[in-house]
């Protein structure tokens, strides 16, 4: 890849920046995921590998978090975007070269920005900890090429319309400019206070739901019509969708603050919004699910479905969460507990994860014209990740109404922690297999890369049966 | 963008945009702004300085341009014995708050009494600055605000410092960039929450309780006891010392981090500390070939430890 960075646009072969791409997140998964389950084994037995600055709870869990959100969610989205934009446009990618820099750039300012971070220099706000000349990096070379290359190559477009995915892809990063430049006000002018609180979980809200969910959406909005050739259900449904999410999912950023003290009127409001995120959370998840109409054998057969689909499923308990656990009627319960962690990783690893595999999984296929290495291992992938998850989600969420239930009855605090320890182990050991599945899925990739049965002129992966 | 349909979209989705960020940044920001500052908000403020995150006065955040928070039984000036007072001493460069540096943000009331009574505009952060709270009355209502003290007193930092004396002197400034930094909040919240905490974490905060706080560090994710108010539930140090040595001497089930590295290398009679050491022997004691744990080292009073430990008991 390195060599693409000095070469003219034309020698570069289309879809370099994709796989650089693509290969750059599944390196991130596995370092992200490792230092989660590492922070998990350390919220289960502190007392080991103890004495260090480096490499305790409070200086990890945020590195943790930045690194799947920065290197595997978004870097496989940047992958996704990079080959399925031009392909809904029947174009090329405006530029492989920038592509390919802002990959390079992405890489270099992520490890910067985990170094300081992970080094004790942190803006001490939630999902927004990078200081703020990271902010300032981020926005400017990742988020802003990244970008450039999106819309040019929707306008560069051989197609009349523009496909539902390309709207969101468009929209999405168009946004995710917004917010990181608004989210991080509080730290280029030195905003305080309660705006402060505020702005920090504006921010966080907003890049959860304006950029992870809706991207991955419309990557599913592609790969279920893509592969199982059934159109998709209604476009009608998809406007719906994009425009709810617009309207609904950039509003209700204090329901993360409901037992704060701001403004009332501001709480209710957001409570109110965020019920009515249920209206695209429900538009998508049927038009998908009606789109799979008559072709529900693939959901087995076909890996990429396989993913996707498991994605869309784990999509449904997500909002119904969600769209739930935000009212003052719930929130008081559960928030702060371990259910709002098991909720973040249904959100992030089950939902946003699943989709995003399957786009990985498909794009390299492609862009490499090769046929996947290994469907076992895929599909040991598959359930080392998905029943990883359910554990995870499972304990973390028992462990989450045991704490809820310590509120209401004021058990002392360690009767509480007590009682949460073997939940922290099986979440230690679900987020283990995700981990150890992700070494594997790089293992398969790499190999696909190498030795995968090359893919006739004319075919499309999932069309080739498997030889081995 | 050959269809006319993708401008009237794209306008759309501009309108829909805006007036989003419209609802959500411009009018609670805007209502946020306008509420007075308590007085629990000019003490915090007073305390935690400028910004307890990154920022340029301090990047790696060591705790490094802080004020102190000082409580004086003495006149600093004339050295009569006075009632109880605490005072806020930035040593010269040290920044200030950004309710001196902005008034506004204090709110109608708090603002203009610490304009005209409290002299909060004649301080110079290169020179320095002592300040003490005072309440007053402000279209008929009681008002705290902020006395600049080195403005109408003569009370000179250096002096004041003096006069209070190490063991008056609280560090709770730079500990609460120890706490930001260590990631206590990951754990720990500083916000009871409204419905159900008032029992056993006490009085949830009030609005006006966060003006000129930065960051103001709520916590998303409780694993622990809300901390708000811990210092009046257990004011020990000695306790508070051995908890952050190893919590598992003083409670066996806690899940918290050893955070005995704060200590730095040496204890506080310049004796080095071996962590490795201590660890090795406190495993004998947890496997009962000891009958006690190892000693906790006393810490230097300069130490990172000294911060943070004054920031939790000043949680009142
Ligand atoms: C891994 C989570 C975790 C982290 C990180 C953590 N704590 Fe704790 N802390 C706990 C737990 C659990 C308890 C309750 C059990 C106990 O007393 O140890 C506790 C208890 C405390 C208490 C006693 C509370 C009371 O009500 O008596 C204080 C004070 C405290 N922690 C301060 C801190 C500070 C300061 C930091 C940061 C340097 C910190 N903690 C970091 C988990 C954590
Ligand atoms: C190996 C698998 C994983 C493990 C073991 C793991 C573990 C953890 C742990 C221990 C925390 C801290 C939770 C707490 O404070 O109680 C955490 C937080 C978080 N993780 Fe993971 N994680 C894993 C995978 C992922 C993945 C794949 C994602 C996203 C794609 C993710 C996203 C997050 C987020 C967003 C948080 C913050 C949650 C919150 O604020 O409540 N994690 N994770």
């Amino acid at each position: 890849m390195i060599k693409y960075l000095f070469a003219k646009e034309e020698d570069i072969p289309q879809g370099s920046a994709a796989i650089f791409f693509a290969f750059s997140s599944i390196v991130w998964f596995i370092v992200g995921t490792g230092l989660g389950s590492f922070n998990a084994a350390k919220l289960a037995f502190p007392d080991w590998f103890t004495n260090s600055y480096m490499f305790q709870f409070g200086h990890m869990r945020q590195v943790h978090v930045m690194t799947v959100i920065f290197g595997w969610i978004a870097m496989a989205f940047a992958a996704s975007m990079m080959y399925i934009t031009p392909a809904l446009g029947n174009t090329k990618l405006w530029s492989e070269k920038l592509g390919v820099w802002n990959c390079l750039l992405w890489n270099v300012g992520l490890a910067l920005g985990l170094a300081t971070l992970w080094s004790g220099m942190t803006s001490g706000r939630e999902y927004s900890d990078f200081i703020w000349p990271i902010d300032l990096y981020i926005a400017a070379f990742i988020a802003v090429p990244w970008s450039l290359n999106v819309w040019a190559t929707i306008v560069n477009r051989r197609t009349q319309g523009i496909y539902t995915t390309n709207w969101f892809f468009a929209a999405c990063v168009f946004m995710t400019i917004i917010v990181f430049l608004i989210g991080n006000l509080p730290e280029f002018f030195h905003l305080t206070g309660l705006n402060e609180g505020y702005m920090t979980w504006w921010f966080a809200h907003n890049i959860l739901g304006l950029l992870i969910t809706p991207v991955a959406a419309a990557i599913t909005y592609y790969m279920i019509p893509k592969i199982t050739g059934n159109p998709l259900y209604s476009h009608r449904v998809g406007h719906l969708h994009f425009w709810s999410i617009v309207v609904f999912y950039s509003t209700p950023a204090a329901h993360h603050l409901m037992s704060s003290p701001l403004p009332e009127w501001l709480k209710s409001f957001a409570s109110v919004e965020g019920v009515l995120i249920l209206v695209p959370a429900i538009a998508y998840v049927c038009n998908i699910l009606l789109t799979m109409q008559g072709k529900w054998t693939m959901f087995v057969e076909n890996v990429e479905i396989k993913f996707t689909m498991t994605g869309v499923f784990l999509a449904i308990p997500l909002n119904m969460q969600g769209g739930f656990h935000q009212t003052r009627a719930i929130n008081w319960y559960i928030h702060g507990t371990g259910w709002i962690v098991a909720h973040a990783h249904l959100a992030l690893l089950g939902f946003s994860t699943f989709a995003e595999a399957a786009a990985v999984y498909y794009g390299i296929q492609v862009l490499l014209r090769r046929k996947l290495y290994s469907l076992s291992l895929a599909n040991f992938h598959f359930w080392m990740l998905l029943i990883g998850f359910s554990l995870y989600w499972t304990s973390m969420t028992i462990a989450g109404l045991i704490q809820g239930a310590g509120k209401v009855y004021e058990v002392p605090y360690i009767d509480v922690v007590i009682a949460e320890h073997p939940y922290m182990i099986v979440r230690w050991l679900g987020g283990t297999m995700v981990f150890l599945g992700n070494i594997v899925w790089l293992y398969n990739m790499y190999m696909t890369a190498r030795a995968g049965e090359v893919v006739p002129e004319g075919r499309l992966p999932h069309e080739v049966a498997y030889q081995r | 963008m050959a269809f006319r349909e993708y401008n009237v979209g794209s306008i759309c989705f501009g309108i829909a945009l805006a007036g989003s960020m419209m609802i959500t940044i411009f009018f609670p920001t805007g209502d946020i702004s306008n509420i007075p500052a308590t007085e629990i908000s000019l003490d915090k403020q007073l305390t935690y300085g400028y910004e307890s995150g990154f920022n340029y006065w301090d990047p790696f955040l060591n705790g490094k341009n802080k004020p102190l928070k000082v409580t004086l039984t003495k006149d600093p000036v004339t050295g009569q014995p006075m009632d109880k007072t605490v005072a806020y001493v930035f040593k010269p460069g040290v920044k200030f708050p950004n309710g001196i540096y902005k008034p506004r943000i204090l709110g109608h009331g708090p603002k203009e009494l610490s304009e005209r009574l409290g002299r909060i505009s004649a301080a110079d952060d290169s020179k320095g600055a002592v300040f003490v709270i005072k309440h007053g009355t402000y279209k008929g209502k009681e008002t705290p605000y902020i006395e600049n003290v080195t403005a109408t007193k003569g009370w000179q930092p250096e002096k004041v410092l003096a006069t209070a004396g190490d063991a008056n002197t609280s560090y709770a400034g730079a500990g609460k960039t120890m706490f930001i930094r260590e990631g206590c909040w990951w754990c720990h919240t500083l916000l009871p929450e409204e419905t159900q905490d008032w029992q056993t974490f006490g009085r949830p905060p009030m609005t006006g309780d966060f003006n000129g706080e930065s960051p103001t560090a709520f916590g998303s994710d409780r694993k622990a006891p809300d901390l708000l108010h811990v210092g009046s539930r257990n004011s020990s140090r000695e306790w508070m010392m051995l908890h952050f040595f190893n919590p598992r001497l003083v409670q066996p089930h806690s899940i918290m981090p050893r955070y005995n590295y704060l200590w730095g290398k040496t204890d506080a009679h310049g004796n080095p500390i071996d962590l490795a050491k201590w660890s090795k022997e406190y495993q004998e004691f947890y496997e009962g070939k000891r009958i006690y744990p190892p000693e906790v080292p006393d810490y230097r009073p300069d130490s990172e430890i000294r911060y943070l430990i004054d920031f939790v008991l000043n949680l009142k």
